[in-house]
C-alpha cells in the first residue's frame, strides 16, 4: 500500500431539488491515492462545511460494495470504469495526477433526482412489492434438508441473488430500463424448487409494474451487465422473457 | 430506582419456552387488525418481526432512515449463521449450542434467552431456505455447513460471503410481501428521533422526515426498536456510515434501561487503517480464519515482506499458545493477542497489522477451492489494499464491530419501559460480554420471526394498551421537544466540524475505552468526554437548514448522542472490575494475560437508569447458572 498525494479537479452534479435546475460546480482537491472516491467527498464536504458552504448531498453506508446505497456515476460511468465494483470500492489509485472528474447522480426517468447526487430509487421497491417474493408465513415450512437442491442450481440461483439493488444497471441502459434487476429476482426463484408454484403469477405481476414505473425496454445492448457491480448477467433477462412467454400462454390455455 | 423482572419462566430449561408460549395471552384473529404497531429499522430483527407480525394481521408500521428495507446493515454480514441442526453429526444439539454461546459470552449471559436461541436456531435455517435463499449445498443436494469461531462442531450455515445479504433479502422479502398486501406500510427516509411515553407505556415514536425535514407523529400500541447496535461511537468501525445509537439512546432517557454498555466487541478480522481521510474499517469474514493462518515475525521490529521472513522466524502465535482451537480461538483472545503483538512491536512491517496466511491452504487444498470458499473476500482485499492475497499474505487489525450491551430486556424482549420491545443487537439479551461470531444473524432472525411475535401479542392481549391520539399533549410537547434541539443544533454555528468532533470522540472511545482498559485511562476518558460535550454544544458548526435533505444536521443529532453514550460506555466499564469476554481490564488478568473474571461480585447485567446528563443509577439482575457451571473460559 504505497500512498501519494492526488491533485484532481471535480466537476460535481449540483441540483437543490427534483424541481431545480441542475449544473456542475467546480472543485479542486488534494487526495491520498488510499482513499476512495467516496472518503475524497466526506473530505471535500468537511472542508466545505468549515467554509459554512452547503456539501455535496451523496448517499453511501456499508462501503463494502454490498448495500447498493451509493451510486454515483463517474465519467460516464455508474459506478466508474472499473469493472465489477461499487462506487464506494473505488479508490484514487484508480486515477492520474492532474485528472478531471465528472461526478453525477444516476439518470433515469424513473429515478428523479432528489438533491445534488441523490436519486429516488423507490420504483425499484415497487416492483418487489408486486411481487418479488415466495409466499411463505413464518412457521410452518419444512425441513431445511428435506427438499434437495442440486450444488449447481443452489449455486446459479445464488448468482442472481448477487443482485444488490443499486440501480447501476437502469443508470446504465439507454432506455432506462429495470430489465437485469428484475430478470435477476425472476431467476433466482425460477431457479429454485420453492419458487416453482408461483414462478409464473410471479413475473406477470413484477413485468407488469416494471412497465408501470416506467422504465423501459430492454434492446440487447448489454451495457446493464457491463457496470453492474456484481456482474450480474444478461441472461437473468432472457430467463426472464421466457418465463413471462410461457405465463401469456399459459394464462391463454387457461382462458381458452 | 426501576424494578428489574426478568420474567424467566420456571420450570426447566428445555421446557421454558414451550411453556411459556402456552401460557401465554393470545390475541383473537379478528382482533389484531384492531392493534397498531410501529417497527424501526429493517435488518434482520426489524424486517423478520414487521413481516411476521403483518402475517399475523397486526397493522404494522415500519420505518427505516434508508430508501429501501434491504440496505439495513445486516446485508454487510458476510460469514454464516449458526444453528443447531446437527446435519454434519458431529455432535452438536440444542444444548451444545446453548452451552457454546454462554461459554463464548463469558457467562455473563441470561441462560434462559440463550437457551431459547438455541431452540429456535434451526426453525430460522426452514425459514430461509423456504423463502428462496440460496445457502451453499454439497453435491448432493444437502445443505453445506463450516465451522467458525468458539466452536469445535460445524454448524454454520452460509451463502458465499455474503450470507448476511441473502438472509436480509429472504426477511425483506417477506416484509415486501406484506407491503405489497398493504398490511404493513413502509416509511423510508424516517429517523425517529424520540419515543412518546404516555403514562408510562410506550405509545408512539416522533419521526424526521430526511427529505423534507418535516418532523412527524407515529402513533402505536406496541413500539420495536431494531435498530442495530453503536460500534460508531468509535468513529471508526465496521458498522455503516448511519448506524447509530439515536432510537435506543432517546428510548433511554425516557426510560429504557441501557445494561452492559461496555461490552463491545472488537474484531479481529479487519483491514488495518489507511490513514487520515479514513471513513470507516472494513471486515474480512472470521470464516477466513478456518483456513488462514494467522501470524508475525518472531523478531521486534522486522520490516521484511511477508514473503521475505523464513518460516522459522514466523510466529503462529494463536496456535502456539492456543493449540486447540489456535486460529479459531474466540473474537476477543483473537483481537487482544494481535493487539499484544503489535504493541511489542512484532507487527507486519513493524506496522498495527498481522498476518492472516493463505499459503498451506492453498498447498493442501488447490487455489481452486480457496477461490470458491472465499472468492469474493480476496477480490474486496485486493480492490481495497491493492494486493493480491493469493501471492501475498493479508494484513489485518481489529476493529470495533459489535456491541453487546444494549437497552435491557426481559424474557419477553420488552425493555424497562411498558410496550417497548427491543430486538437483535439493539438489545443486550443474548451474547453476554462477548458475542461468537455467526450467532448476530441468529439473534436477529430468533427475535424478529420466532420470539417477538408471540411475547408482543402477549403484551397486547394482557395489558390491553389503548391507542393513543396523536393529538395527545405528550405526542405535541415530545415533537416539539425535537424541535426545539434541532432549531438549537442549526443555531450553534461554531468552528467544528461534526465530523471532527466525531473523530475526536472516537480517538478517546479506541485509547480510552478500547480493547484494554484501566482505572486511569477510564477516568480520563470520562474528563475528556464531558469536555468534548462541552465543546459540541459551544463550538460545533451545522450547516443548512432543516427543511431539506441535510446530512450533517443528522450526523450531528446522532453525534450529540455518542457523545453521551460513550460516557456510559466507560461508566461502566470502570464500575466492572474485572475482566470478561469484550471487557478486558488491565488490573484483572492471570498471570499469562487472560481475562480474570470475578463471579463473586460481578455475576450481574448491571443495567443503567438514566438520571441527568452524565449521571445514572445502576440497577443490577443477577445472573443464575443452573445448568452450565461456571468456569474459567479456556480455549487451550
Amino acid at each position: 500500500m504505497s500512498s501519494n498525494n492526488l491533485k484532481l479537479t471535480l466537476k460535481i452534479w449540483r441540483q437543490e431539488s427534483s424541481s431545480s435546475k441542475g449544473r456542475f460546480e467546480e472543485f479542486k482537491v488534494s487526495v491520498s491515492s488510499d482513499a476512495s472516491i467516496l472518503e475524497m467527498l466526506d473530505e471535500l464536504n468537511d472542508n466545505l462545511e468549515r467554509e459554512g458552504k452547503n456539501p455535496v448531498a451523496f448517499e453511501s453506508d456499508c462501503r463494502e460494495g454490498i448495500c447498493g446505497t451509493c451510486g454515483l456515476v463517474i465519467n460516464g460511468h455508474p459506478h466508474g470504469k472499473i469493472p465489477k465494483i461499487a462506487t464506494c470500492q473505488l479508490h484514487m489509485r484508480n486515477f492520474k495526477d492532474g485528472e478531471t472528474i465528472y461526478i453525477e447522480p444516476f439518470r433515469a426517468k424513473s429515478f428523479p433526482v432528489l438533491k445534488d447526487l441523490i436519486v429516488d430509487r423507490s420504483a425499484l421497491d415497487e416492483v418487489l412489492y408486486a411481487g418479488g417474493y415466495i409466499s411463505v408465513n413464518t412457521g410452518g415450512v419444512p425441513d431445511a434438508n428435506e427438499i434437495l437442491i442440486p450444488k449447481d442450481v443452489a449455486a446459479r440461483a445464488m448468482d442472481a441473488a448477487e443482485c444488490i439493488g443499486c440501480g447501476a444497471c437502469v443508470a446504465a441502459c439507454k432506455n432506462a430500463s429495470a430489465m437485469l434487476f428484475v430478470g435477476a429476482k425472476v431467476s433466482q426463484y425460477s431457479f429454485l424448487p420453492q419458487g416453482q408454484p408461483e414462478r409464473y403469477q410471479r413475473v406477470q405481476a413484477m413485468v407488469a409494474k416494471m412497465d408501470e414505473m416506467g422504465f423501459g425496454s430492454c434492446t440487447n445492448t448489454y451495457a446493464c451487465e457491463a457496470e453492474c457491480p456484481k456482474g450480474i448477467s444478461v441472461t437473468n433477462i432472457a430467463r426472464m422473457n421466457n418465463d413471462f412467454i410461457v405465463a401469456k400462454i399459459r394464462s391463454a390455455e387457461v382462458e381458452i | 430506582m426501576i424494578k428489574l423482572d426478568s420474567k424467566i419462566p420456571a420450570g426447566d430449561i428445555a421446557e421454558k419456552w414451550s411453556n411459556h408460549k402456552f401460557n401465554m395471552k393470545l390475541v383473537n384473529p379478528s382482533n389484531k387488525r384492531k392493534y397498531d404497531i410501529i417497527v424501526v429499522g429493517t435488518g434482520l430483527a426489524g424486517a423478520s418481526a414487521a413481516a411476521s407480525l403483518g402475517e399475523l394481521g397486526y397493522n404494522v408500521k415500519a420505518f427505516t432512515f434508508h430508501d429501501s428495507g434491504r440496505r439495513a446493515h445486516s446485508i454487510a454480514a458476510q460469514g454464516g449463521i449458526n444453528a443447531s441442526k446437527n446435519y454434519q453429526n458431529d455432535g452438536d444439539s440444542i444444548f451444545r449450542l446453548f452451552y457454546d454461546t454462554v461459554k463464548g459470552g463469558d457467562f455473563r449471559a441470561r441462560e434462559a434467552n440463550v437457551y431459547r436461541l438455541a431452540e429456535v436456531s434451526g426453525s430460522i435455517i426452514d425459514q430461509c431456505v423456504a423463502q428462496g435463499v440460496p445457502f451453499a449445498r454439497e453435491y448432493g443436494g444437502l445443505l453445506d455447513n463450516r465451522s467458525f469461531g468458539g466452536a469445535q462442531v460445524s454448524r454454520t450455515f452460509y451463502a458465499r460471503g455474503q450470507t448476511g445479504q441473502q438472509l436480509l433479502l429472504g426477511a425483506v422479502s417477506a416484509l415486501n410481501r406484506q407491503i405489497g398486501k398493504g398490511q404493513v406500510k413502509l416509511f423510508t427516509k424516517r429517523e425517529m428521533l424520540e419515543l412518546v411515553v404516555i403514562d408510562g407505556q410506550a405509545k408512539g415514536i416522533i419521526c424526521r422526515n430526511l427529505v423534507t425535514g418535516e418532523i412527524e407523529k407515529y402513533s402505536a400500541q406496541a413500539v420495536l426498536l431494531c435498530t442495530g447496535g453503536y460500534s460508531n461511537v468509535y468513529f471508526l468501525s465496521t458498522n455503516a456510515m448511519n448506524c447509530n445509537t439515536t432510537a435506543i439512546w432517546r428510548a433511554h432517557k425516557k426510560g429504557a434501561a441501557f445494561a452492559n454498555a461496555c461490552y463491545t466487541q472488537i474484531h479481529p478480522t479487519c483491514l488495518p487503517l489507511h490513514g487520515e481521510s479514513q471513513s470507516k474499517l472494513t471486515l474480512m469474514s472470521e470464516s477466513l480464519r478456518n483456513d488462514g493462518r494467522i501470524w508475525v515475525p518472531k523478531k521486534k521490529g522486522d520490516t521484511r515482506k511477508a514473503n521475505d521472513i523464513p518460516e522459522d522466524e514466523r510466529d503462529y502465535y494463536l496456535e502456539r499458545k492456543y493449540p486447540s482451537f489456535g486460529n479459531l480461538s474466540p473474537r476477543d483472545i483473537s483481537s487482544r493477542s494481535a493487539k499484544e503483538v503489535c504493541d511489542e512491536g512484532r507487527g507486519a512491517e513493524g506496522g498495527d497489522a498481522v498476518y492472516l496466511d493463505f499459503s498451506d491452504a492453498i498447498k493442501r487444498l488447490g487455489k481452486h477451492v480457496i477461490q470458491e470458499r472465499y472468492g469474493n473476500l480476496f477480490d474486496v482485499y485486493e480492490t481495497i489494499t491493492g494486493e493480491n492475497p493469493y501471492k501475498i499474505p493479508m494484513k489485518i487489525y481489529p476493529a470495533p464491530h459489535y456491541t453487546m450491551g444494549g437497552l435491557w430486556v426481559d424474557y419477553n424482549l420488552m425493555s424497562t419501559v411498558p410496550g417497548l420491545f427491543i430486538l437483535g443487537e439493539a438489545n443486550f439479551s443474548d451474547h453476554g460480554a462477548n458475542r461468537l461470531g455467526a450467532s448476530a444473524l441468529m439473534q436477529g432472525l430468533a427475535d424478529g420471526y420466532f420470539v417477538a411475535p408471540y411475547t408482543v401479542g402477549n403484551y397486547l392481549a394482557g395489558d390491553k394498551p389503548e391507542k393513543a391520539n396523536i393529538d395527545h399533549s405528550e405526542f405535541n410537547n415530545t415533537q416539539k421537544e425535537v424541535e426545539d434541539n434541532i432549531k438549537k443544533l442549526l443555531s450553534i454555528n461554531g468552528k467544528k466540524t461534526v465530523d471532527e468532533i466525531h473523530k475526536k470522540l472516537g480517538r478517546i472511545m479506541w485509547n480510552k475505552v478500547g480493547m484494554a482498559r484501566n482505572e486511569k485511562k477510564l477516568k480520563e476518558g470520562i474528563i475528556e468526554i464531558k469536555e468534548l460535550r462541552e465543546e459540541f454544544k459551544k463550538d460545533v458548526k451545522v450547516v443548512g437548514q432543516n427543511e431539506d435533505i441535510n446530512q450533517t444536521l443528522e450526523r450531528a443529532g446522532r453525534v450529540a448522542d455518542y457523545l453521551e453514550l460513550g460516557e456510559l460506555m466507560a461508566v461502566d466499564a470502570l464500575h466492572r472490575n474485572e475482566s470478561c469476554g469484550g471487557h478486558f481490564r488491565e488490573e484483572y488478568q492471570f498471570e499469562d494475560g487472560e481475562a480474570k473474571r470475578d463471579d463473586a461480585n460481578y455475576s450481574y447485567v448491571a443495567a443503567w437508569e438514566y438520571e441527568s446528563p452524565g449521571k445514572w443509577n445502576l440497577n443490577k439482575e443477577p445472573l443464575q447458572f443452573e445448568n452450565v457451571k461456571l468456569a474459567t473460559r479456556s480455549y487451550k
